[in-house]
């Protein structure tokens, strides 16, 4: 049942490829495929939960190693899984989303033409993911890291006619390349400490080695700082935090429901759930325990600044998953693991819910993605979804009501993060609890003004899409209600074992730290929560004030702060900044050194130059053999003497 | 199994092969026909030959195996003396696995069919050979003699500039031969011997042993081929035919590497140790500048010969970090490059055949006429990005992982390259794969036929399996190249004790515990 759980959807993907290239009439092909992928991925959610249950809360960890991969002198890499507080937790986030997105892409792509193609993907991404949250090493982990990545740049340019898709395709790929590029050199450092890739010895070795130096770059360095902050390079590409973070707006090119599995509720969390499974490392590492702060909480405010002004329904809610995603950073940064992996659980329900609920407006409104054409009432067609993006949206905004202790998913772990921020007293604490605050504001007025815009008011231009818009299949709606569901109540009953007094049971060994950020989050102050609600309404009322009040006004305030406006719209112009330091400069020197380097340089003065040179030798030669027999005596006698003068000089030596 | 003399006859019987078809006769088609049934065939027993060396060959232990012996020229000690050890097995049995694949994909050439088996058969012969000389002489006949098929092979099948292509090629990797020739001539003056293995235990002095590196270096640089002298390659991809570009990069670019280690490591290893900042700078520019070149390149063939330079850098970079991981991964990659690139010369092939252009503005789209193809070239781009689970990952990791403990800046540097490689590879497919399919005459372009598809099969199951289960092939290597490390690092440790490396692992505190924990 463990392997099971992880290879069930390889065998899905499988018989979805088989069937694709198999001779079978094309509506046989789709429904073999849609059965077997969600079939396979459905059961291997109900075996999650069930690992959840055994692994977690009983406390049985494990780990299944199927057979050797690499192994080259003291590097050994198994394939295996590995299961414990944390994988038993990420399977079962996979697992349950990825299900539910299965199912709902049989109705969201039902007019595609190649559905098999996308299912199989789906099934092939889930399989990727598991492999790297069961990881017990980092070549596994690598693999599944670079698997989803794979599978990431298959699905968002699933629709390759598409030009813009191609690019977002390439883009996200090589971003998170860059990422990976410090994740390998982290695992280069890291082999070069330990001598082991394997979790289990480097984390009983590393208490050993919290004084030890590493030489990079011709500087020394202290090295679980150094491995750390290389691994988190790794982690920012993924997760898509700042300055690496370009892809992910760009990746809503794929089809919704990619968005929704792999662009907001998994993959992306892969970055959050490697700091948490490295704990043992960072927490030997203040430096970089704050450079994770840092660039958390900076990506929860910055991503949420360009949130405020996008149009596009589903870039705010990529700016939106970004932004979240630095929360569980800082999380993280601050030593409360569990609350990030706490977080990550509720984001991946709300977020997850968020977005099928966007692709099913956008289903509704025949594909039309821009919010300013959206609203005009439409929520009286579409109650369902309606309501489920209310959900959604409370949820993110983490609303609920302090003294009772009860509210959305999002209210709990999203409390407890910023409560750790604050609880730990440092200073790069305290700038995440500020940023994270100034981010929550911001986090309530796009929620609403996505929901004030698609849903209320008045359409910009012609009111076709929205007279003909319908209420999404069942087959849609269901997945909504299980993901609402957990947006309802993964918070409230998950706290116990995450962060409540149940934690430190449940998380056993597979979370490591000297000083708990969640102690400390348990004696912060108490006017942090009623704070974050009151933040969260006053960005709501903006919201209402600006886009139902008085619809005009936005427009207006835009037209004044031009610089403002324009300078998020463009998302800080960092694609601008990028295409002129990397992208053109490469194309430009490798035009350069094709033509001149090995153009001019190498082959001129080379093998050119020898063909030309030889002629002309050859031609001289030819002049040299003028048949008088004393020319030839004495060319040889030249070289006698030279000869014997070699000779002289060599022996005399 | 072992009293045969299964090295000979897998060297061999492509030679009786080629007798066969030189001796056929009938009509011109006729003749065409048999002769591609005959080579086919032979290849295929040749490859079902060569499977006991895989089978048979015992992977515990570092010595030659298969070892055959006779005296060929007494006065000079010179003998027909061959073998495998872990380090050339593998190159053996990639030739004979591309060889008959090669044979399949050029099913459809129309000139001099006779001529073109012949010279295919031919040069399989000199291949092998080349892996199981273990005698100076007789691997400096079979290492020269593969130019000679290989040069007609561009020459006369080749496309529009193939006579300035096949003499490039010819020039370049003569004039590294001599030298080599002259270095082999000084170490039989020195020691007496040609026979490879009592080379291996003649300590050269060390002046000399710097004259004998560089001269094999220029040899092997060229093979390689290494930047500065790599130009010959793209010029000699672009018009070779499909099969010849395949063999090129398959293996003979391995001849260059394997060159290295057989020679230039375990015999001159204070030189190597001594070289070993010139050969990684030399690596790393490869590796960084033929990616850039690749990036812009307007012909599909070129750029994938400009992938391989970079490729093959990350096979120095392995082989001078002069440790387990480096040196095990530089053959590995070697290995994993021999599948992946032949297949992408051949997945250029395939379109080639088609619409006789290789030039990528050309195509487009073609993923709607051709899903089948799609998919396959999906793998083996991947496949070159070096994506885990493929070949060219293990070894990618394995060489950055021990160059790393060499020069972190090495590895650093070197490590660009794979984003680069990424790059280049997306960037093609997309513009040959992707995007809408607008010009008239790829409408008509048919998906891979069964023949295609029989030679593709092969190689996917290859680059996946060598991708997911590279254990039997590391193991293969494994024990001879700790030897070879090892002799190594002990001569490198007695005679220079500036070893750049040894700071950096001594202030690692402890630093016995992680050999310790590894074991």
């Amino acid at each position: 049942m463990y392997s099971a759980a992880v290879l069930l959807p390889l065998l899905g993907f499988a018989i979805a490829g088989l069937a694709m290239a198999s001779s079978l009439p094309h509506a046989t092909k789709e429904r073999v495929a849609q059965y077997a992928t969600t079939g396979c991925v459905m059961l291997a959610a109900l075996f999650s939960l069930v690992i959840f249950h055994q692994v977690g809360v009983q406390g049985q960890t494990r780990t299944v190693e199927l057979f050797t991969w690499i192994e080259s002198g003291a590097f050994v890499a198994n394939w295996a899984l590995k299961f414990d507080a944390l994988s038993a937790t990420m399977l079962c986030v996979v697992t349950i989303v990825s299900s539910m997105v299965h199912l709902y892409s049989i109705g969201y792509m039902a007019e595609d033409k190649s559905i098999p193609r996308f299912m199989a993907y789906l099934s092939l991404f889930t399989f990727f993911m598991l492999m790297l949250v069961t990881a017990d090493n980092f070549i596994q982990m690598f693999f599944g890291w670079e698997g989803v990545g794979l599978a990431s740049y298959l699905l968002i340019g699933f629709w390759f006619e598409k030009d813009s898709a191609n690019e977002a395709s390439i883009k996200a790929f090589l971003v998170n390349r860059v990422g990976d590029f410090g994740f390998a050199l982290g695992i280069f450092a890291c082999f070069l400490l330990f001598g082991s890739v394997q979790f289990d010895q480097i984390f009983a070795a590393a208490p050993q080695f919290t004084e030890a130096k590493l030489e990079f770059l011709g500087k020394e360095f202290h090295a679980l700082t150094l491995i750390c902050l290389l691994l988190f390079v790794g982690a920012c590409g993924k997760s898509a935090q700042l300055f690496l973070h370009t892809w992910l707006p760009d990746a809503m090119e794929g089809p919704t429901p990619v968005s929704a599995l792999i662009h907001a509720a998994t993959m992306v969390t892969a970055g959050v759930f490697m700091v948490c499974r490295l704990s043992p490392l960072f927490e030997y590492a203040p430096t970089a325990l704050m450079v994770v702060t840092i660039v958390g909480a900076s990506t929860a405010l910055f991503a949420a600044s360009v949130g405020l002004v996008q149009n596009d329904i589903k870039r705010v809610i990529a700016y939106s998953t970004c932004s979240q995603l630095g929360y569980m950073f800082f999380a993280a940064g601050v030593s409360a693991y569990s609350a990030a992996m706490f977080h990550l659980t509720t984001h991946a329900f709300f977020k997850a819910l968020l977005f099928l609920s966007a692709g099913s407006v956008i289903h509704a409104l025949h594909h039309e993605q821009d919010m300013r054409k959206m609203g005009g009432q439409v929520w009286t067609k579409i109650r369902v979804t309606y309501a489920m993006m209310w959900i959604g949206s409370l949820a993110l905004a983490g609303m609920g009501i302090p003294g009772l202790n009860i509210g959305f998913a999002g209210f709990y772990s999203k409390d407890v993060i910023m409560e750790a921020a604050y609880g730990v007293h440092t200073a790069a604490g305290q700038y995440a609890f500020w940023l994270g605050l100034a981010a929550a504001t911001m986090t309530a007025f796009y929620s609403w003004r996505l929901l004030f815009m698609s849903f209320h008011k008045a359409p910009d231009t012609d009111h076709h899409a929205v007279d003909h818009a319908h209420e999404s299949p069942m087959v849609m709606l269901i997945p909504l209600f299980v993901l609402a569901f957990g947006a309802l109540f993964s918070g409230m009953g998950l706290y116990y074992f995450f962060v409540g007094e149940g934690r430190e049971a449940f998380w056993g060994t597979a979370i490591f730290t000297l000083h708990d950020g969640i102690e400390a989050a348990h004696h912060a102050p108490h006017w942090i929560p009623p704070l974050l609600i009151a933040v969260g309404l006053t960005g709501i009322g903006i919201a209402y004030g600006l886009y139902i009040r008085n619809p005009s006004k936005p427009k207006q305030i835009a037209k004044d702060f031009k610089g403002l406006y324009e300078f998020l719209l463009n998302k800080w112009y960092f694609d601008e900044l990028y295409n002129a330091l990397f992208v053109r400069p490469s194309f430009v020197i490798g035009r350069f050194l094709w033509k001149r380097g090995d153009g001019t340089v190498i082959d001129g003065m080379g093998p050119d130059a020898i063909a030309a040179g030889t002629l002309v030798v050859a031609k001289r030669a030819g002049k040299l053999q003028t048949g008088y027999v004393y020319h030839y005596a004495f060319a040889m006698l030249i070289g006698i003497v030279v000869l014997a003068t070699w000779y002289i000089l060599r022996t005399g030596r | 199994m072992t009293d045969w003399p299964i090295l000979s006859l897998v060297a061999f019987l492509p030679l009786a092969g080629a007798l066969f078809i030189l001796l056929l006769n009938g009509t011109e088609e006729a003749v065409a026909r048999n002769a591609r049934w005959a080579a086919l065939w032979t290849s295929l027993v040749v490859f079902v030959l060569s499977l006991p060396i895989w089978f048979g060959f015992d992977r515990s232990s570092a010595e030659f195996q298969f070892v055959e012996h006779h005296v060929w020229i007494p006065g000079y000690g010179i003998a027909y003396h061959v073998g495998v050890d872990g380090i050339s097995a593998p190159f053996v049995l990639l030739s004979t696995f591309l060889t008959p694949l090669c044979i399949a994909a050029s099913w459809h050439v129309e000139k001099r069919v006779r001529e073109y088996m012949i010279a295919f058969l031919v040069l399989e012969t000199f291949m092998v050979g080349t892996f199981i000389a273990l005698d100076l002489v007789l691997f400096y006949v079979f290492f020269e003699a593969v130019l000679i098929p290989m040069f007609l092979i561009i020459g006369v099948w080749g496309g529009a500039r193939r006579v300035y292509s096949a003499f490039k090629f010819f020039l370049y990797t003569l004039l590294g031969s001599v030298l080599m020739l002259i270095a082999m001539l000084a170490m039989y003056w020195q020691t007496e011997t040609t026979n490879i293995v009592e080379l291996f235990d003649y300590d050269f002095p060390r002046q000399m042993q710097m004259w004998l590196w560089l001269a094999f270096f220029a040899s092997f640089a060229v093979k390689v081929p290494m930047w500065p002298v790599h130009t010959w390659l793209p010029d000699a991809h672009v018009e070779a035919p499909t099969a010849g570009s395949v063999i090129l990069a398959g293996v003979l670019l391995k001849m260059g590497g394997y060159g290295m280690i057989r020679f230039s490591l375990p015999m001159f290893p204070e030189a190597s140790d001594y070289f070993t900042p010139l050969v990684f700078a030399l690596s790393i520019v490869a590796v960084i500048y033929t990616s850039l070149v690749a990036l812009v390149q307007e012909d599909m063939k070129k750029l994938i010969a400009y992938s391989s330079v970079a490729h093959m850098g990350f096979v120095t970079l392995g082989l001078f970090a002069g440790n387990r991981q480096g040196v095990e991964g530089a053959m590995f990659q070697m290995i994993a490059h021999g599948v992946v690139s032949g297949a992408l010369f051949l997945c250029v092939g395939v379109v080639y055949d088609r619409l006789h252009t290789r030039e990528i503005k050309r195509y487009g789209g073609l993923v709607h006429r051709m899903p089948v193809y799609a998919a396959v070239f999906m793998v083996f781009t991947m496949g070159a990005v070096g994506l885990p689970g493929t070949a060219g990952f293990v070894g990618e990791i394995l060489v950055l992982t021990g160059t790393y403990q060499a020069s972190t800046w090495a590895a650093a540097l070197a490590a660009t390259g794979v984003i680069l490689g990424a790059a280049y590879m997306l960037y093609l497919y997309r513009r040959v794969i992707f995007g809408k399919l607008v010009r008239d005459d790829l409408k008509d372009m048919l998906d891979l036929d069964w023949r295609e598809k029989l030679i593709f099969a092969p190689l996917i199951v290859a680059t996946l399996w060598l991708g997911i289960q590279p254990k039997p092939v590391l193991d293969m290597m494994g024990t001879t190249i700790q030897s070879v490390v090892d002799r190594y690092e002990a001569t490198r440790g007695t005679h220079n004790h500036a070893d750049a490396k040894a700071p950096t692992q001594a202030q690692v505190p402890v630093n016995t515990a992680p050999a310790e924990i590894a074991r």
